[in-house]
């Protein structure tokens, strides 16, 4: 049990294999209402893995991982319950290509949160017109183009009132002419105060937006600050050489 | 020369009217043996009932069956696959996919009239209802083949999608139900329906242990007439016309599914 109530998700000696291969080698970490905490680091570092492994799509092989008070790592826990409060977006997109957009986006609510369809619905169009989509309401994910798909993506998740957004590299399946129109919405979410955890390789994002940045080096973090020092004044010399790649 | 080239034809043209009247006639009374005495033609209504209903629920059963097998070897690949089995349900699982693969396994690997002789000859050998026989038979032998197009239907679900759901807060239950199976349901129809319209030409198997389906009739009523043209000429057509309505149905439906997205 976490003694601070601001703490939303803390992490403790997360470890995760696939095999014999080591991914994630002791990750602590914590994110406290409000923060949006940014991961950054090499291709193959971890970087998803520890991501996934907050909403438990993958299953720690060590450490526990406690949000809003509860050790949702304990196998007697109902992981579906906690995953309704952790909205999750991905790479690419994953869309259901069946269902239309507000179906996609009302499937949730009505069937988990038992909310009525009127409601549903009535809330799913506001957050369409939120990211100036209301006129593809009806339309299916396939008539989309990737940054309106990515942005229904990120409604889709927030209809179901999550408490804290988990963002795996959001922007990296986009067309450059479309990454800004999906970071603008994952901004404007910021500013209202949204708990988010993002794993990008969208370096200005990270600088603006972020509360807390850390590099994921081989399975550990290996260097945590907020974005002024974390950018202006890096320790870490695998850091240094990796920000001197991409910046 | 020219006489002699002009008289041929039609000589042969003498004949041949004398030779087709004859043959029409011939064919008109072996017709008549075939269809009209004795009212035979009842023999293949009978028949072609009979082939539609055991067709219809050999494929309910094979349905059913193929389904639930799928659904265990699924959910035992996604859970258990490349990981120890932890929980009692785990092992029960791990139990269940092996009975399923063996089911599987022997299904595939023997020849349906052997099924059928095993389930008429020695299962049913006590009763008298041949079309149940028939109906287990065909269904179980079915369930098998529809087994492995539903799990190979399953696993052609990209994994976003079974991860997006999770994500949302469905449990695996609901995922397949909403997401998954809708969209496997779509890309395996072409190969269910081609299944189906095997199991349909495959009931002429229950004519071997003497089930008066459309096979067998027509044979009954070759042996009766000693005429095999017409007989053998009816049921030919009699399940030609089923498999093209069932495709013709399949394809409505095919194109109403892909209709309902982009
Ligand atoms: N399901 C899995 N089975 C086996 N190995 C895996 C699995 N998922 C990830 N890995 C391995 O774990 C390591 C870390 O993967 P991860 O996806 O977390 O990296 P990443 O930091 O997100 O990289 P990228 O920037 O390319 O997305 C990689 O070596 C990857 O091959
Ligand atoms: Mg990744």
């Amino acid at each position: 049990m976490t003694t601070d109530s601001n703490i939303l998700i803390k992490v403790d000696g997360l470890r995760k294999s696939f095999g014999d291969l080591h991914v994630l080698k002791g990750i602590d970490a914590e994110i406290k209402k409000g923060d949006v905490m940014v991961v950054v680091g090499a291709s193959g570092s971890g970087k998803s893995t520890f991501l996934r492994c907050l909403n438990l799509l993958e299953e720690p092989t060590g450490g526990t991982i406690t949000f809003e008070g509860v050790d949702i790592t304990d196998p007697s826990v109902n992981i579906n319950k906690h995953r309704q409060k952790m909205g999750m977006v991905f790479q690419q997109f994953n869309l259901f290509p069946h269902k239309t957009v507000l179906k996609n986006m009302t499937l949730g609510p009505i069937k988990l949160l038992k909310q009525s369809k009127k409601e549903a619905e009535a809330n799913a169009m506001e957050l369409l017109a939120r990211v100036g989509l209301a006129d593809k309401a009806h339309a299916y994910p396939g008539q989309l183009s990737g940054g309106q798909k990515q942005r229904v993506a990120i409604v889709r998740a927030l209809a179901m009132n999550p408490d804290v957004m988990l963002f795996d590299e959001p922007t990296s399946a986009l067309d450059p002419e479309m990454v800004g129109e999906v970071l603008e919405v994952m901004k404007k979410l910021a500013k209202e105060g949204m708990t988010m955890v993002v794993v990008t390789h969208e370096m200005g994002f990270a600088r603006e937006v972020g509360t807390q940045v850390v590099f994921v080096d081989e399975g550990v973090i290996v260097e945590q600050n907020a974005p002024e020092e974390f950018f202006g004044n890096p320790q870490n010399p695998r850091l240094k050489d990796f920000l001197s790649k991409v910046l | 020369m020219l006489m002699l080239q002009n008289a041929a034809p039609q000589l042969a043209e003498a004949a041949e009217q004398g030779g087709i009247q004859k043959f029409f006639a011939d064919l008109s009374q072996s017709f008549e043996k075939t269809f009209i005495t004795d009212e035979r033609w009842k023999f293949f209504l009978d028949g072609t009932l009979a082939t539609l209903r055991i067709a219809f629920f050999a494929a309910l059963l094979g349905i059913l069956l193929g389904f639930l097998l799928a659904a265990v070897r699924s959910t035992h690949d996604m859970r258990l696959l490349g990981r120890k089995s932890r929980t009692f349900s785990d092992v029960i699982l791990k139990i269940l996919n092996t009975l399923c693969n063996l089911y599987i396994t022997v299904i595939r690997g023997t020849p349906a009239v052997i099924q059928v002789m095993i389930m008429y000859f020695i299962i049913f050998a006590n009763s008298r209802n041949k079309e149940v026989a028939a109906v287990l038979s065909f269904g179980i032998n079915s369930g098998a083949y529809v087994a492995e197009i539903v799990r190979s239907g399953i696993m052609s679900i990209d994994k976003g999608q079974f991860e997006a759901s999770r994500s949302l807060g469905f449990d695996y239950k609901s995922t397949m139900f909403h997401i998954i199976l809708p969209q496997a349901f779509k890309n395996i129809l072409p190969a269910l329906g081609n299944e189906f319209i095997v199991l349909i030409k495959e009931t002429s198997v229950a004519a071997y242990v003497g089930i008066s389906e459309l096979t067998y009739v027509g044979n009954l009523v070759r042996s009766r007439t000693y005429e095999a043209f017409f007989p053998l000429i009816a049921d030919a057509l009699i399940y030609l016309a089923i498999v093209l309505i069932l495709s013709f149905l399949l394809k409505k439906l095919e194109r109403r599914l892909r209709n309902s997205d982009h």
